[in-house]
């Protein structure tokens, strides 16, 4: 009598063991899925691009998308810390300009030696983010407003600095636009690396898990002991010094400091992290996704230069392709 | 223990099949079948978590079922949008209020269909629909004066008003009591109580086993996604826990006292002008200190002040012989504070983050070297945690916002037994948690005094206070009116005390 029982409940629990590691395994599959979406697509859109065009898929061409990508990327990893906390910074296409122009200025018209003017170019993209930070930490301002004010004013000080006309560049910048052996990209090297770093900074410092907790919700954050001030400070000055290395790696590319370099590239940091799965409401958001973003922006501008669609449209596509993006990510979010 | 009762004589409103509702890795209900009749109160009892929530949005039409099915006026339903349900008659009174603040009351009351003649909104027969709407639900108030001015009583009643506007024959009401002082809990029920005489079917959700036996006939308890019987109002409490979390439990309130030890906590002379002043207390290794009182009395406002979350304009903070800077939350900490704050979800939990991230976040700081976090440590951390505080949850890696309130509030408690402080300070931690649960947090406050530290216990449920606490210390106005102790409280004495001052400041 007790042993019948017994038996036949193991092997219910064997039956639904078995039909619980299928289902697991299934949801797994799912959950891939779902979090990598912004890769599958970027993966669908390379296979169409692949049959419509034979020049895409050739390495030269896929080198070419990577040097795109690279300065917008670099933008969006430290757009990613700003977002994750639940913040956004339209400062840092300004920022990039200006940390160009001061490299430049500091190396050609003030003779400074070339390590330290690159230097001073970070230097300047830490202040620049130190500034925002100190408005929206201490001064309570929305960070909206405080990056819009620092967009003016590093963009007016590239302007002032530079007399409105392009600087010239120490080789030592030109450097950071090169190809070596003939075929490695050093924009793409430090896209990687940078990428690598932001991933780290997320998934492994305090800092890095400090701005998921206070973009998911502050308060909690604070009364955890986090100190939100320091942090956001932190989480700025990190944009910022982004901000300048991507500006560096531009000026390499135009092997000149111009004042109006990455006008607008703001919107497109934004999107790319977007695209990438990461919330405007804070609390998520991965360094992956935006890589895979940055490159599907990327992607399109390139494959649409192929097909010779004109530049005016290929803004209308990016729009859409924008929208498009958030849509099918704010659905399959809202299926319980 | 499951004695079956008859149905009411009222004609059958609502019915419910066998429902199923499963979602990814959960079966939220598992076969539930009750039913209501016009006028009848029936009551839904369950622990957080057994499935009433995820019932009530099935009947609401905001889910829908994978099984089983709803009859509404005997005919199966299928209901697809909540403008469907309402279509049938079924409203609902949802915890967070579908209001919008800025608009009127009227406007509240009659959103989405406000008279129109030639597009243009017909402003006076739209108060004149709402006063009358208003008037059944005993509501005084001009309606023309924006929710947001409202308090949440008065806002429940809007939401009644708008409910029963709509013709409503089932009101579905999800712990309305909740948020309610005394007074206005009354009012509700005698409320109930006319709507019961006009033949409306009400569906009652609440944690206070006395309303239930006020204002409700039958009783179907919930358990783990089944309903495990239905049975007479008059049940008694302990049948209905043991219904509840299917096993008896020996006391509500199993408080085991401990020996008293030296000084932990020291508060002197605390005073922020227009919030509290004069403020003096101390807590003592293994003591529960109460601070008791009305609702706006300040108690909280203290318990944030000495946590270093607000500022204070004077007196001093002492924590094992050290003073605390004031407001300077990490130092607090560091000197062996802890806080479970009065609203779990705007301020104690990350809710989009995972367990294993909300049950790590005051450990943060001790699990970092270098700037380094070793996760591996918090996983680890957050597992054991899971254990000891029978926190239920399919994983650490799960959403801490899927959790049921009762299992949230855990979390809090969790991430700062991890974070072991000598005094935890805390602020309604039983509010909107289930039998089952409140017990077992008891247990945490036990266990924390018996191994030496102190806690500082605000709560608005009274019985909680006199159960749990070695001494109440009663607060009024922002000041402490008096003392006692757990052999001298009595809920008279608390009250004597709380309404003291109230009375003797008016007088003059």
């Amino acid at each position: 009598m007790p042993t019948e029982p017994a038996s036949s409940k193991s092997a219910t629990t064997a039956a639904s063991t078995r039909a619980l590691s299928t289902r697991a395994l299934g949801t797994h599959a799912q959950g891939l899925l779902a979090q990598n979406g912004p890769l599958v697509a970027l993966v669908l859109l390379c296979l169409v691009l692949a049959v419509l065009s034979p020049v895409f898929l050739s390495t030269q061409n896929l080198l070419n998308v990577g040097i795109q990508a690279s300065v917008v990327a670099i933008l969006a990893f430290g757009q990613t810390f700003v977002i994750v906390s639940s913040g956004i910074d339209l400062s840092v296409g300004s920022v990039a300009a200006l940390a160009g122009i001061v490299t430049g200025y500091s190396a050609s018209a003030q003779g400074v030696p070339p390590a330290l003017a690159i230097g001073l170019g970070m230097a300047t993209g830490v202040g620049a983010g130190l500034v925002s930070g100190v408005l929206v930490a201490y001064g309570r301002l929305p960070a909206f407003i405080a990056t819009m004010a620092m967009l003016s004013i590093g963009r007016g000080l590239a302007l002032v600095l530079s007399d409105g006309i392009p600087v010239a560049q120490p080789d030592a910048v030109a450097w950071f636009g090169r190809t070596v052996w003939g075929w490695l990209p050093i924009p793409v090297v430090i896209m990687v690396i940078l990428g690598l770093l932001a991933s780290f900074i997320l998934n492994r410092t305090y800092a890095g898990r400090a701005m998921y907790a206070i973009g998911g919700n502050e308060e909690a954050a604070r009364l955890s002991g986090i100190n939100v001030r320091r942090q956001q400070l932190i989480v700025y000055a990190l944009s910022g010094l982004f901000a300048a290395i991507a500006g560096l790696v531009l000026a390499g590319r135009l092997a000149s400091g111009q004042p109006q370099a990455a006008a607008g590239y703001e919107l497109d940091a934004i999107a790319a992290v977007v695209i990438g799965g990461a919330s405007l409401a804070g609390g998520s958001g991965r360094a992956f996704g935006t890589f895979i973003g940055a490159l599907v922006l990327a992607v399109i501008r390139n494959g649409l230069n192929l097909l010779n669609v004109s530049s005016f449209w290929q803004q209308v596509v990016i729009g859409a392709v924008i929208a498009l993006a958030v849509l099918t990510d704010t659905l399959r979010r809202r299926r319980p | 223990m499951t004695g079956q009762v008859d149905a009411p004589t009222g004609v059958e409103l609502l019915r419910v099949d066998g429902l199923v509702k499963r979602f990814p890795g959960v079966v939220a209900l598992d076969g539930i079948s009750f039913d209501l009749h016009a006028g009848e109160v029936h009551v839904l009892l369950g622990e957080n978590g057994a499935g009433k929530s995820t019932l009530i949005k099935c009947l609401a039409g905001v889910y829908q079922p994978d099984g089983g099915q709803v009859v509404v006026d005997g005919r199966p339903v299928r209901l697809h949008s909540t403008a469907q349900a309402e279509a049938l008659g079924i409203a609902t009174i949802h915890q967070e209020f579908n209001l919008v603040p800025q608009l009127s009351v009227a406007e509240n009351v009659l959103l989405g269909r406000q008279p129109r003649r030639f597009g243009v909104i017909d402003k006076r027969r739209m108060l004149s629909v709402a006063r009358r709407a208003l008037a059944r639900v005993g509501l005084e108030v001009d309606p023309r004066t924006p929710v947001s001015r409202l308090g949440v009583a008065r806002q429940q009643l809007v939401e009644i008003a708008k409910a029963l506007s709509l013709d409503a024959r089932v009101l579905i009401l999800d712990e309305p009591t909740a948020a309610l002082t005394d007074a206005e809990v009354d009012h509700l029920l005698d409320l109930m109580a006319g709507l019961r005489e006009t033949g409306v079917g009400m569906i009652f959700i609440s944690h206070h086993l006395d309303e239930i036996r006020r204002i409700g006939q039958r009783v179907t308890v919930l358990r783990d996604g089944v309903s495990v019987g239905t049975v007479p109002a008059s049940t008694s409490t302990d049948d209905l826990v043991a219904m509840m979390v299917g096993r008896p439990i020996e006391s509500q309130y199993p408080r085991q006292r401990t020996e008293v030890g030296v000084e932990l906590l020291s508060v002197e002379h605390l005073t922020r002008t227009g919030a509290f002043e004069d403020i003096c207390l101390s807590v003592r290794a293994g003591e529960v200190v109460g601070l008791a009182g009305l609702v706006g009395a300040g108690r909280t406002e203290v318990l944030r002040a000495i946590f270093g979350a607000d500022r204070y304009d004077a007196g001093t903070v002492t924590v094992r012989g050290a003073r605390v800077p004031r407001h300077d939350v990490h130092a607090a900490i560091g000197a062996g504070l802890g806080l479970v704050p009065e609203d779990r979800k705007a301020q104690g939990l990350v809710l989009g983050a995972s367990v294993a991230d909300n049950l790590g976040l005051v450990s943060l700081r001790r699990a970092t070297k270098a700037g380094l976090v070793d996760r591996a440590w918090l996983r680890t951390l957050a597992r054991t945690a899971v254990t000891d505080l029978r926190i239920r949850t399919p994983s650490v890696d799960v959403a801490v916002k899927n959790l049921s309130g009762g299992n949230q509030q855990k979390v809090v408690m969790g991430k700062w037994l991890s974070a072991d402080p000598a005094i935890l300070l805390l602020d309604e931690p039983t509010r909107g948690v289930d039998v089952g649960a409140k017990v077992e947090i008891y247990q945490l406050i036990n266990t924390l005094t018996a191994s030496g530290r102190g806690v500082l216990l605000v709560s608005s449920d009274l019985p909680e206070v006199l159960g749990m606490c070695d001494r109440i210390l009663v607060m009024t106005q922002g000041r402490i009116v008096g003392e006692l102790t757990h052999e001298e409280a009595t809920s008279g004495a608390v009250m004597a005390l709380a309404v003291q001052e109230v009375e003797s400041t008016r007088a003059h």
